[in-house]
């Protein structure tokens, strides 16, 4: 039976692959897929449940593909199945399952039909692997497959500006997350020596054994491990982005962002619970950020006067309780109250639109006029402070963007100097130079040998920044994007012997997309001269459907999205930098994590947005 | 216009004038998108509407080109569109229409003067100032939303702003000068500008740029300032209150962003800039596109006209069955075909369906009055409701404790399975819930009416309760002689108003019957009923030669257009005889119901159409009450016909549920007086419809609401796109895309000459058709010739078209989801 454990990732990504080979028109076929895709899934779950407990419940690890492998690393799918697994598989497959009937007849003669129960597919594999996920790196996979199908669904009435907007901005929100699970992820290859799996935590002896002499590590890991938790859960300080991601059709909306992916966090906590139960400081941290969040978002939440947003805050301080119920060592409870509150927040984002009969109904028969001065207990001015804050959201947003993107941006915009020009007579050359170098490392002297990783490692940092800032030309902040890869792959050449076919595995798939992104990049400046930059969204897919395709598969395999050998090489590269190297790690994810943002805000630019051409209906940008 | 000196009222008023005029949800009424422009001809007022604002007013060239190669656009329609436009000396060839290449990017006045900042300062002012007016704005007007209200003071907006900034720590602005502006001033309009923008001659364009780039919360506010009762709860809002904040706000994030180290906009212009309203001169695409749009109405028109002179040349059966008043409405056409074809002798009337009974309805335990009868008229009487039930019925998923932290935490960890069992049952077996806006929940059927005026109890708010037998007497002698009526013996007469039903609209009051204002029509359906079955009443009509014989009996009754289903009202107080004769007519209503709904379902793909008319109508219903259905009917999509004049004309004539049908005969009509009544009724109304339609359809955008599936309501008022959007007026996508954008044709029964006298006594009336947005068309009685009606005469219209004839039309239709053409049936 345990065998069997496949069926949760083979399904949906058959049910994906079928659903891409189907045309747009076939609307009954593709949901039928979907359908199935998402019932199979419940009954397998359902069955596996039941043998489960008639069994007795014990965990499982299967070890499932070895994607790579040498000396001293190993790249493997795990696979881990426990009451977590079991509760999230059943949560996940019932929703997903309701949800596909509810669209078919939601969506019905939709543009983009096909694009949804793609999307909606997707979203469902990512789930899956996520959750079954038995180490980091399957981890990883289905949380980065989570990541892009968000942004997809965010935008998915493309040719508007704030869905595509606040698409991108949520991605950024999310790629924050995902420093943290590469940062816990390179602390932790230091720590266990290999890629550890999440049944070896269960292991309390060997826990402690390795912890213990390595105390920093384990706070460090434990945090890193809380700032992904708190992204994806929308937990302080990054609560904003989940009432903003409502701009899908609500049926989307209601599973993403009502139930399944925003309780991603308390899954990463349930599931590395074992690692940081014995870390007081860090169980007082993620139940004092809980408590925080809960407060604050209530706080918010009572001053919403739209009702998806009313629903986003209040379930925000409901996984606030969670984290906390989590901190108390109460995994039982939190995964019934995840249960409970996906349920009732998808039942109330679904029927939302029929607030305004019901409610005003409601009013109709029980109005009674307020009276001001009897409102409050609180002293007035702490009651209006506080009212302005919960309407500014407590101006979460900008702190966010004062805390991490505004220096990021300062950095790239100091880099104006830069341009294509010379990048090429400066860049090249000294990239030759670099590469002289490391045939000759030898007569290098120490003390500048082991600067010079993370001298390199910088400037591709700097090539990030300013590809993240660049307004100008798109072809340009792609490449920068591409230097960026080369640079970091010779940083790490001077790091430690990293042998050709390693390299290979890493710039194989940068290589081939880079070239493949710009050609494409190159095409449409050729048939668009005028509309062709990055200040302002264009829209281009509404007549370059097919490029649009294309270049997102390019901006994928650029980013190490999990579709070609770059994603392993990323892995290994991590794996390459010291334990002590922590400066050299952060500008590798910092740059890992900058270009992935950078990338998808170019694709954005270009392709997405409302049309720059006006010969048919176009939106207004606030609507 | 092109003023140097600004001048702030008039500045206002013209903005008022052009922002959507859209009322709070609950409200919603449809109207004339484009009434801004009415005051010129169509096609000059779109030309206009273009080029000014950048709404998309015609379909797209190809799709007119489409249309014509497929023949849906005669080649006899083009010629004549074609000539229409030689004589006014723009003489454009049938190549340049069919073939030639045309740039049709539209670069609109509208934003551009406001563009520089974005273009000139690199300045995104809009997402500094959007989301905080959009949200102070939702949560000011929120009607029941949030749980902690906003603190909202008598005096207004901008007064109850300066409340919370004055009791806060944290003040609303970053910069010190809006700050002290906000506290100190009186935030005078013509001062801010100075500031931000310098020139005064440019202040109007901005104003309209600003207010422009949010039209639905502008609009909304606009409607708000005058009509402060489309709320139940209260509030007093002005336009010029927002414009207020929005310059202080563009202040604030100047200042913030550059210090003092800025200039007003006026510095910068990179361009010189014209007056707004500066006259537009048409493009020749405008032109073609005018040509193809009249060409494409009248290729459909002329198949109606043919279809009603082929159709009048036919026998005429006797009737001497029941008789039944239904809503103008064009959903009733159908149903009022299937009731004939089931038995040819009843006798089916159309009138606007609040049954010339006009007044505000108080059910039992309601806090407030409702208007049912059409929007610009105000009644001066009420109606309440005394029962034992009340019309409450409770969701507990609706209740704001789920958003506590505690309550919320109870309640997630108990109703949260519920709900997911919840939706589980909605998706598989759908049901009326407490969600459900349900038409036969608008009244009890039970209860008591307070119809009959008490002199010791005559008044409450203003209002007479109830009506005298004298004002009893007046409505009922206005329906029955506008509708051709003065002898009534031995029969039934039902009064059979309409509602709708849905779940997850909250567009739910644009389904219900317009002439009650976006209410069931049930209420009035009884009332008339009750007035005319009044021994005193008929006596009174006696006198004024109406005979309502005793054996005659009026039933009030409500169609649900949704569901198809029909509820009937008072019929414990038949006699036996009656009872008997009832029950076969309800019979007879079920199954032109169950017919109806068959015919409906053929434009819902995803329902069988195919299955026999019992199945299929279990479906439909279904759909109703099925949370995921975004068309749980499709309401006035597809309406372009009027048609005033006896039912003979219609009767037998398949019209496709395209047209609103009111009864009229010109014979007992000498003064006109009845018709012109009908056509002040009919043109606003059903022009109304006819243009949002229209206008939703060709700009869905800009025009309409857009795709309704990511909408969120906003303070119950109204429906935005996620989180931070503008509010959206217009229609949504649903609502509008099976609709074929032509503007209503008015066919009137009745000898020209004397149509144009009557239409020469109400200037407003008569605008509607002058000005081209509706069509009329003027059959004679006496010679059975159509005359078309052009610039203030009317031509003879000449149609020699033959009409199919449809043999079984219910075993056409399963086979049938686009328009079917006019045809002869029965």
């Amino acid at each position: 039976m345990e065998q069997l454990l496949n069926i949760f990732i083979i399904l949906p990504g058959l049910g994906l692959l079928l659903s891409l080979l189907i045309k747009n028109e076939r609307e009954d076929l593709l949901s039928r897929v979907a359908f199935y895709t998402a019932g199979l899934s419940f009954i397998s779950i359902l069955s596996f449940s039941i043998y489960g407990f008639s069994h007795g419940f014990t965990p499982v690890n299967l070890k499932e593909v070895v994607l790579y492998s040498s000396k001293e690393y190993e790249f493997v799918i795990d696979f881990y199945f426990d009451k977590i697994t079991a509760t999230y598989l059943f949560t996940g497959a019932f929703l997903t399952f309701l949800i596909t009937i509810y669209s078919r007849y939601y969506l019905h003669r939709e543009n983009g039909y096909k694009r949804f129960f793609n999307t909606i597919l997707f979203f469902f594999l990512g789930f899956n692997l996520t959750v079954l996920s038995g180490n980091f790196e399957t981890l990883f996979i289905g949380w980065e497959i989570l990541g892009i199908s968000s942004f997809l669904l965010i935008a998915f009435y493309r040719d508007r500006y704030m869905p595509v907007r606040n698409a991108v901005k949520v991605f950024s929100v999310y790629r924050i997350g995902d420093v943290g699970i590469l940062l816990a992820m390179w602390a932790s290859h230091h720590l266990w020596h290999e890629n550890i799996t999440f049944s070896k935590l269960y292991n309390a002896e060997l826990v402690h054994e390795h912890l213990s002499g390595h105390t920093w590590v384990g706070v460090f890991i434990s945090l890193m491990i809380l700032i992904a938790a708190a992204v994806k859960s929308a937990q302080l300080p990054f609560s904003s982005w989940l009432p903003r991601a409502m701009e899908g059709p609500t049926s989307s909306s209601a599973i993403f962002y009502g139930s399944l992916s925003v309780h991603f966090g308390v899954f990463l906590l349930l599931r590395t619970m074992p690692f940081w139960e014995q870390q007081t400081s860090v169980r007082i941290l993620i139940g004092t950020l809980g408590v925080l969040t809960a407060i604050v978002a209530t706080l918010i939440a009572r001053v919403q006067s739209s009702m998806k947003s009313q629903i986003a805050y209040a379930s925000i301080s409901q996984i606030g309780i969670i984290f906390l119920e989590i901190s108390l060592g109460l995994d039982n409870l939190a995964l019934v109250h995840f249960v409970g509150n996906a349920g009732l927040r998808t039942y109330q984002l679904l029927v939302s639109p029929s607030a305004v009969s019901y409610l005003i109904r409601e009013q109709f028969y029980h109005f009674e006029p307020r009276h001001w001065e009897m409102e409050d207990s609180f002293p007035r001015k702490l009651e209006y402070t506080l009212y302005w804050l919960s309407v500014k959201e407590f101006y979460l947003d900008v702190m966010v963007n004062k805390l991490i993107f505004d220096p990021l941006k300062v950095i790239g915009k100091k880099l104006g100097f830069l341009s294509l020009k010379n990048v090429f007579y400066y860049i090249i050359p000294l990239y030759a130079v670099g590469v002289i170098a490391m045939y000759n490392e030898a007569s290098i002297p120490e003390y500048i040998h082991q600067k010079i990783p993370i001298v390199l490692s910088f400037i591709g940092l700097t090539f990030v920044l300013k590809s993240f800032t660049e307004r100008k030309s798109p072809g340009f902040a792609w490449l920068l994007i591409v230097l960026n890869h080369l640079f970091v792959a010779l940083a790490i050449s001077f790091n430690e012997h990293f042998s050709f076919s390693e390299v290979a595995w890493y710039l194989s798939g940068v290589m081939v997309c880079g070239g493949l992104g710009y050609f494409i990049l190159n095409t449409l400046k050729k048939q668009e001269p005028a509309y062709f930059d990055l200040n302002t969204y264009y829209g281009h897919v509404y007549e370059y459907p097919l490029l649009a395709v294309v270049f997102l598969l390019a901006c994928l395999g650029l980013a190490g999205f999990p579709i070609t050998p770059t994603f392993i090489g990323e892995d290994l590269i991590f794996s390459h930098i010291h334990e002590n190297q922590f400066l050299l790690a952060f500008f590798n994810s910092l740059a890992y994590i900058m270009g992935g943002i950078s990338i998808i805000r170019l694709y954005a630019r270009v392709f997405l947005g409302p049309h720059i051409k006006t010969y048919h209906e176009t939106p207004y940008k606030s609507s | 216009m092109n003023q140097i000196k600004f001048d702030e009222h008039e500045c206002l008023h013209e903005l008022k004038h052009f922002l959507p005029a859209q009322s709070p949800l609950k409200d919603f009424i449809h109207h004339n998108t484009l009434h801004a422009f009415q005051d010129e001809k169509f096609h000059e007022a779109l030309a206009k509407a273009t080029q000014i604002f950048g709404y998309k007013t015609y379909l797209s060239l190809d799709e007119y080109r489409q249309a014509y190669h497929q023949g849906r656009i005669s080649q006899k329609a083009l010629q004549n569109a074609m000539q229409l436009r030689d004589a006014e000396g723009k003489n454009i060839h049938l190549n340049t229409l069919v073939h030639q290449d045309f740039d049709a990017n539209v670069h609109p006045r509208i934003g551009r003067l406001r563009s520089v900042w974005k273009d000139i300062y690199h300045m995104n002012m809009d997402k500094y100032t959007h989301p905080t007016i959009f949200r102070l704005l939702s949560n000011y007007l929120d009607q029941g939303i949030s749980v902690h209200h906003f603190p909202v003071l008598k005096e207004g907006f901008i007064a109850s702003l300066r409340q919370i900034e004055k009791n806060s720590y944290i003040s609303m602005f970053k910069s010190e000068r809006a700050k002290l502006l906000f506290e100190r001033s009186d935030l005078d309009i013509s001062y801010l500008l100075s500031l931000l923008v310098g020139d005064p001659k440019l202040y109007f364009n901005y104003l309209f740029d600003q207010q422009f780039a949010h039209p639905g919360w502008s609009g909304m506010v606009a409607v708000l300032e005058d009509q402060i009762d489309s709320l139940y709860d209260k509030r007093s809002i002005q336009l010029k209150e927002i414009i207020q904040l929005e310059l202080l706000l563009e202040l604030d994030a100047l200042d913030s962003k550059f210090g003092h180290e800025w200039a007003p906009l006026n510095t910068r212009l990179p361009f010189g800039f014209d007056d707004l309203f500066k006259p537009v001169i048409r493009t020749k695409l405008s032109e073609v596109l005018a040509i193809w749009q009249e060409a494409y109405e009248w290729s459909y028109y002329e198949t109606v006209l043919a279809g009603i002179k082929n159709n009048i040349t036919r026998k005429q059966t006797e009737s001497n069955g029941f008789k039944a008043f239904f809503c103008i409405d064009d959903r009733e056409c159908s149903f009022r075909r299937h009731l004939e074809t089931l038995d040819s002798s009843i006798d089916t009337y159309g009138t606007p369906g609040f049954f010339n009974v006009e007044f505000f309805f108080q059910p039992q335990d309601g806090k407030f009055h409702t208007k049912v009868c059409p929007a610009p008229v105000q009644p001066k009487y009420l109606i309440k409701e005394t029962s034992i039930q009340s019309g409450v019925v409770k969701d507990p998923h609706m209740s704001k404790h789920t958003h506590s932290l505690i309550s919320g935490f109870v309640i997630s960890q108990t109703l949260g399975f519920w709900s997911a069992l919840k939706l589980f049952f909605n998706i598989f077996k759908p049901g009326v819930s407490p969600a459900t806006s349900y038409s036969f929940r608008h009244m009890d059927k039970l209860g008591q009416l307070s119809i009959e005026f008490d002199p010791s109890n005559p008044n409450q708010d203003g209002l007479q309760i109830g009506f005298t037998h004298k004002e009893m007497a007046d409505r009922v002698e206005g329906l029955l002689k506008s509708t051709g009526i003065i002898q009534l013996n031995n029969t039934l007469v039902y009064a059979v108003g309409h509602g709708a039903s849905s779940v997850n609209n909250t567009h739910y009051a644009g389904y219900d019957c317009g002439a009650c204002s976006g209410r069931p029509g049930s209420v009035n359906a009884r009332v008339i009923s009750y007035m005319a079955n009044h021994p005193a009443v008929r006596q009174i009509l006696q006198q004024r030669g109406l005979h309502i014989a005793d054996d005659v009996q009026f039933i009030g009754a409500l169609h649900d257009t949704t569901r198809d289903e029909i509820e009937f009202y008072d019929i414990d107080k038949l006699s036996e005889a009656q009872s008997k004769e009832h029950q076969k007519h309800a019979e007879l209503f079920k199954q032109a119901l169950d017919n109806n709904a068959k015919e409906r379902s053929r434009r819902f793909i995803l329902t069988n159409t195919k299955n026999n008319a019992t199945k299929v109508h279990e479906r439909v219903k279904l759909r109703s009450v099925s949370l995921f259905e975004p068309r749980p009917e499709l309401n006035h999509a597809t309406n372009t016909l009027c048609i005033i004049g006896r039912r003979q004309l219609t009767k037998d004539l398949f019209l496709d549920r395209r047209a609103f049908l009111n009864s009229y005969d010109y014979r007992l009509d000498e003064d006109g007086r009845y018709l012109l009544g009908i056509l002040n009724a009919a043109a606003p109304v059903c022009g109304g419809i006819n243009l949002e339609y229209y206008f939703s359809r060709t700009d869905n955008y800009k025009l309409g609401a857009g795709t309704k599936l990511p909408h969120n309501v906003m303070g119950l008022i109204g429906v935005a796109n996620g989180t931070d959007g503008d509010l959206r007026t217009g229609l949504p996508w649903q609502m509008v895309e099976v609709h074929e954008p032509m503007r209503l044709l008015c066919v009137v029964e009745q000898i020209p000459e004397k149509l144009l006298e009557i239409l020469s006594r109400q200037s407003n009336t008569e605008a509607w058709f002058k000005k081209e947005w509706i069509h009329l068309v003027a059959l004679n009685p006496i010679n059975q010739k159509f005359y078309q009606y052009r610039d203030g005469a009317f031509i003879e219209y000449g149609t020699k078209g033959e009409t199919p004839y449809l043999k079984d039309l219910m075993r056409y239709v399963e086979s049938q989801s686009d328009n079917i053409e006019v045809s002869l049936i029965n």
